[in-house]
């Protein structure tokens, strides 16, 4: 069965996590040590899965042996490796912050660390699942698992996060059943869940028009594209900082996941060149709309927080980047791996920001005035990850920027370079306010609470490898391509 | 004349609406869970009418099987947004002071 059979990797992903979080609720005392064991064990499946797709392409499993259309699959192709990778990047390294933020000896460790565990692991389970699914309403599930679990871990924090934790709720909610109306109606209409079938007997009708509007409703909710992100700035920042960092940088991404599967998987034949243009509209306001609240923001977790918008917004440009034709491989890499960068990026910087609110007890402008002087690991693991979030090079995020600008020109709209260029230099004014409290001089240095050094440390560690991504792009981007819904080159011109 | 079914199914359609209006315009946390059952239930009524238009005669048992996972789903979804929603009052219970859901000033861990 090991190691060829990809299957035993597929099954292994998503019964890993849920057994160790059964596991470490019903043993609350050794609850870190499962959960940092259970990351580490993760990676095996992973790097298994992805090593099969990349030497035999795209692969699937029946759950149980039986085959669609009553059936549900299990399906991975280089998007579903990617995003596999992404969260076991996050969640491990996350669990190892974690297990210093939630030491039994802090105050957050006294007040949440018996509840964070069981929820981290469920969430990371729900994500498995999600990216591995092959079935519309199986997806609509673990979309569900992961929103339940998502809302009670910002709730861990207490007090002010309640109340953006009941908000984050009720619109996943409305998103998640915007999504199930439209699986609905594609059932009625075309009599399949299974999505490869789907892409064959898709058709042009107002029926499915309708299901996928109702469909990329929800998920645009659940992605927190401007006008819908009103709910992620108040989670995202007082969510305890590991929470913060996976809500950023993998669960607003499971929604732009199924919106990826549906416009260019499932449903092709209905979209038109409109709608594209329009969810670049959408994209350029929330780049805009996030980093002129981001350079407005007086918390470095609401800064951070306020970047994640705008950044997602980046996400969207691959609608009309590929609505042309060519340049279209470069798009869909180039969005594919910011996903990946700025995965990396914003976990970095958020562990950074939950270590300075450790250390100083608040994460206000002014009371981090000198943090390069007593949290220097951080400080230097934040600038660091800034790099990939602004676009310079030779990161991540300046490969996947790199990649969208081709595809801009290549398709002849060179108006969203100017957006993406310009979303750069927002970025770029966002961060450097902070930078300059964050080094300004302090002629007596505050006196701070002990930081563990784990924290400090996995922040860096993310952020090294933010700087990487853009170092070793070639193999990552190989392995995107395979099953992409693209053919062609990748680089275009000379 | 439109036939049981589809009269149903439009049914179903016009609860999803109304919900999603209420829990848009709704401004207690209760009135906005209700709102959400209500358009969970528009779905359900959708599916199980769609369950009835079977070409053969019989009915369709998948939707019926979406239907009882909603419906789970719904409830544990409730639950959630219930216990949040009592935990946030808690606090002002007794001194009857009104709930204000806005940015927060300071941050606890």
């Amino acid at each position: 069965m090991f190691p060829n059979d990809p299957s035993a990797w597929m099954v292994m992903l998503i019964v890993l996590p849920l057994a160790s979080a059964t596991l470490s609720y019903v043993a609350a005392g050794i609850a870190r040590w499962v959960s940092v064991a259970a990351a580490f064990l993760t990676t095996i499946p992973v790097l298994g899965l992805a090593l099969r797709v990349w030497h035999s392409g795209a692969v699937s499993h029946r759950i149980g042996g039986w085959g669609a259309p009553l059936g549900i699959e299990l399906a991975a192709d280089g998007l579903s490796v990617l995003m596999l990778t992404l969260s076991a990047i996050v969640c491990g390294v996350g669990s190892v912050y974690g297990f210093a933020y939630f030491a039994p000896e802090s105050d957050a460790g006294k007040k949440g660390g018996e509840r964070f565990w069981p929820l981290w692991l469920f969430l990371w389970g729900g994500l498995n699942a999600l990216f591995l699914s092959a079935d519309l309403f199986n997806l609509y599930v673990t979309l569900e698992v992961v929103g339940l679990a998502a809302v009670p871990l910002v709730a861990v924090a207490g007090a002010a996060a309640l109340t953006a934790a009941l908000r984050y709720l009720l619109i996943s909610l409305m998103g998640s059943l915007c999504y199930l109306l439209g699986v609905a109606i594609v059932y009625v209409h075309l009599g399949t869940l299974h999505l490869p079938t789907l892409a064959s007997v898709a058709d042009g009708s107002p029926a499915t028009g309708s299901a996928l509007a109702l469909m990329s409703a929800g998920l645009l909710m659940k992605m927190a594209v401007f006008p819908l992100h009103f709910w992620l700035p108040p989670a995202h920042a007082n969510a305890p900082a590991p929470v913060s960092a996976v809500l950023s940088a993998v669960v607003v991404k499971a929604g732009f996941y199924l919106l990826l599967r549906i416009w260019f998987g499932a449903l092709t034949a209905a979209p038109a060149i409109e709608i594209a243009q329009g969810f670049g509209v959408l994209g350029a306001a929330a780049i805009l709309w996030g980093s002129l609240n981001a350079l407005r923001a007086q918390r470095f977790k609401m800064l951070i927080a306020y970047s994640t918008v705008a950044q997602l917004g980046y996400l969207m440009l691959v609608f009309p980047l590929t609505a042309r034709g060519t340049g279209a491989m470069a798009a869909w890499s180039g969005a594919l791996y910011f996903m990946l960068a700025h995965a990396c990026a914003k976990a970095s910087v958020f562990f950074s920001a939950g270590a300075a609110l450790r250390a100083f007890g608040g994460d206000r402008l002014e009371q981090l005035r000198g943090t390069a002087t007593r949290l220097p690991v951080a400080t230097f693991a934040f600038a660091t990850a800034a790099v990939s979030l602004i676009g310079l090079p030779p990161s991540g995020g300046f490969m996947a920027k790199w990649l969208m600008i081709q595809a801009a020109f290549a398709s002849g709209q060179w108006w969203w370079a100017l957006v993406i260029v310009g979303g750069g230099l927002l970025a770029a004014g966002y961060i450097f306010r902070f930078f300059s409290t964050l080094f300004a001089y302090v002629p007596e240095p505050p006196t701070i609470t002990p930081v563990p050094a784990l924290m400090e440390w996995s922040a860096l560690g993310l952020a090294f490898l933010s700087i990487l991504l853009g170092l070793a792009a070639e193999l990552p981007i190989e392995l995107i391509r395979i099953g992409a819904p693209y053919a062609g080159p990748l680089w275009l011109g000379g | 004349m439109i036939d049981t079914p589809t009269g149903y199914a439009a049914l179903g359609v016009l609860l999803f609406a109304m919900g999603l209006l209420g829990l848009v315009l709704g401004r207690h946390p209760v009135r906005k869970i209700l709102a959400l059952n209500v358009m969970g239930t528009g779905i359900f009524l959708f599916l199980v009418a769609a369950a009835a238009r079977d070409s053969s005669g019989g009915t369709d048992p998948v939707p019926h099987a979406m239907v009882l996972t909603g419906i789970v789903v719904a409830v544990s979804a409730t639950a959630l947004a219930l216990a949040l929603a009592g935990r946030i009052q808690q606090p002002y219970a007794e001194t009857d002071a009104p709930v204000q859901p806005g940015e927060p000033d300071h941050v606890s861990e």
